[in-house]
């Protein structure tokens, strides 16, 4: 019996140790830097797992799942469970109540968006001006794009439908850049406006909105964006479900599960199944920092469009907006808004910005899983 | 001497006061901690002046529109 026993270290290589050094990282900047401590925890430890040789947690025998993360990734990635309900836990976290006050800033929600797509064609671009050197089709492309969204459960959703061996990379881009979102987007908001504009002055919201536009918005906008671009369904379908759970006042246990006990599984098992797809034979590739690289640019093209919007809005309106609140315009809630909140403070200590920021900041949560459903029903 | 009135801008909770009456203040300096939306966020002095009153204590819940302090200039 024990001649069959076998150390890791024989196995070790290269690759294996400089995803273990990753997987390190990851867990340093989640623990002592509090980056996204929730998601880079789960998938650092996943990482550091995964790359210790022998283990079997990724492990499949034919093409079927048998080790125990391989199985998790099964039944909740690949069939799509899990970044679903995601979006439900989100939905019953989600007040849409700034956004219902102003609902121009739907626009600014969807301005963003043209990042995503923008990223798209140049992915494309790249992947189609050298293939040789990196394997960039018209699904990776929209795998990428969509990080420029800062959303990730929807980048993981689309990614798993379009280009699954990708997973690792786009889910572990669309979170650091989450994480990042106070450094990448000061600069790209400074090189579009003047100090002037960041100082505009925004009254408080006063308008208080009623609890039922608040129940109605849920039912409405499932219906309209459903119909608009029904591959949305999944992902806007959960998350109007979970923000419906939250509003109709009389669902407040199930809303509180949703949100909080469910939300939290559903993060563990993301996070460490994810992480666990970033093997050195599956993320130490070229493709992979194409997707790092490119999923920058689509983030700060995503944050330059919504500025530039608002910008233009501000051309036909009489109030005139700030227009760093098109910069929150990306999905990272409520990282966009804070930003955007002390840029506004900063630029004038009149401003208090936070909850004009939310409205675009919400919807382009919308946005990004309307796109998602956009690139599902051109490509998928 | 101009008076500015400042006003709470979101409603949430004081988590803390960072002036007394009297205090000379600088624009942009902070007047208080606003709990809101899980977020601590500051209060800046609009105008430098003279802290006259402050409205607001810690632990309290405010709304918008609610005085925070005045401000002498």
């Amino acid at each position: 019996m024990l001649g069959f026993f076998q150390t890791g270290f024989s196995g070790l290589t290269w690759g294996s140790i400089v995803m273990l050094v990753i997987g390190g990282v990851l867990l340093y900047l989640g623990i002592a830097r509090k980056m996204e401590p929730l998601l880079l925890v789960p998938i650092g430890f996943g990482v550091v797992l995964v790359n210790l040789p022998l283990g079997g947690l990724m492990e499949t025998v034919g093409g079927e799942p048998t080790g125990v993360i391989s199985r998790v990734f099964q039944l909740g990635l690949v069939s799509e469970i899990i970044p679903c309900f995601i979006f439900l836990g989100l939905g019953a976290m989600t007040d849409f109540g700034p956004l219902i006050a102003n609902p121009k800033t739907l626009l600014l929600g969807a301005g963003a968006q043209f990042g995503v797509f923008f990223a798209f064609f140049i992915a494309l671009l790249i992947g189609s001006v050298f293939p040789d050197f990196v394997e960039i089709g018209i699904k990776e492309a929209a795998s990428i794009g969509i990080i420029g969204g800062a959303d990730g459960p929807t980048t993981i959703y689309l990614t798993n439908r379009l280009a699954p061996h990708f997973i690792g990379a786009t889910a572990v881009a669309a979170y650091t850049y989450m994480a990042l979102v106070p450094i990448i987007q000061p600069p790209v908001i400074k090189l579009l406006t003047t100090k002037k504009e960041r100082g505009i002055y925004m009254k408080p919201q006063l308008r208080p909105v009623p609890k039922t536009e608040k129940v109605f918005f849920p039912i409405i906008g499932a219906i309209i964006i459903i119909l608009l671009v029904p591959k949305s369904a999944p992902l806007i379908g959960m998350f109007m479900f979970g923000n419906l759970l939250k509003e109709s006042g009389v669902t407040d246990r199930l809303a509180d599960t949703a949100a909080n006990a469910f939300m939290n599984i559903l993060t563990i098992l993301l996070g460490l199944t994810v992480g666990c797809f970033m093997s050195a034979e599956t993320f130490l590739k070229v493709d992979s920092l194409m997707v790092f690289a490119l999923g920058i640019v689509a983030f700060a093209t995503s944050t330059a469009f919504g500025v530039t919007l608002a910008k233009l809005m501000n051309l036909f309106s009489k109030e005139k907006i700030n227009p760093m609140i098109g910069a929150a315009g990306v999905s990272a809630v409520p990282m966009s808004a804070r930003v955007v909140q002390r840029m506004g403070q900063q630029a004038n200590p009149r401003n208090f910005l936070l909850m004009h920021a939310m409205g675009p900041n919400i919807a382009g949560v919308i946005g990004t899983a309307t796109a998602a459903g956009i690139f599902l029903g051109m490509v998928g | 001497m101009a008076r500015e009135i400042v006003e709470v801008p979101i409603a949430g909770k004081i988590i803390s006061v960072n002036v007394r009456p009297g205090d000379e203040v600088k624009e942009g300096g902070t007047l208080c901690l606003l709990e809101s939306m899980k977020m601590e966020n500051p209060i800046l002095t609009p105008v430098g002046g003279t802290i006259t009153e402050i409205k607001v204590s810690v632990g309290q819940v405010v709304g918008t529109g609610d005085v925070v302090a005045i401000i002498e200039y």
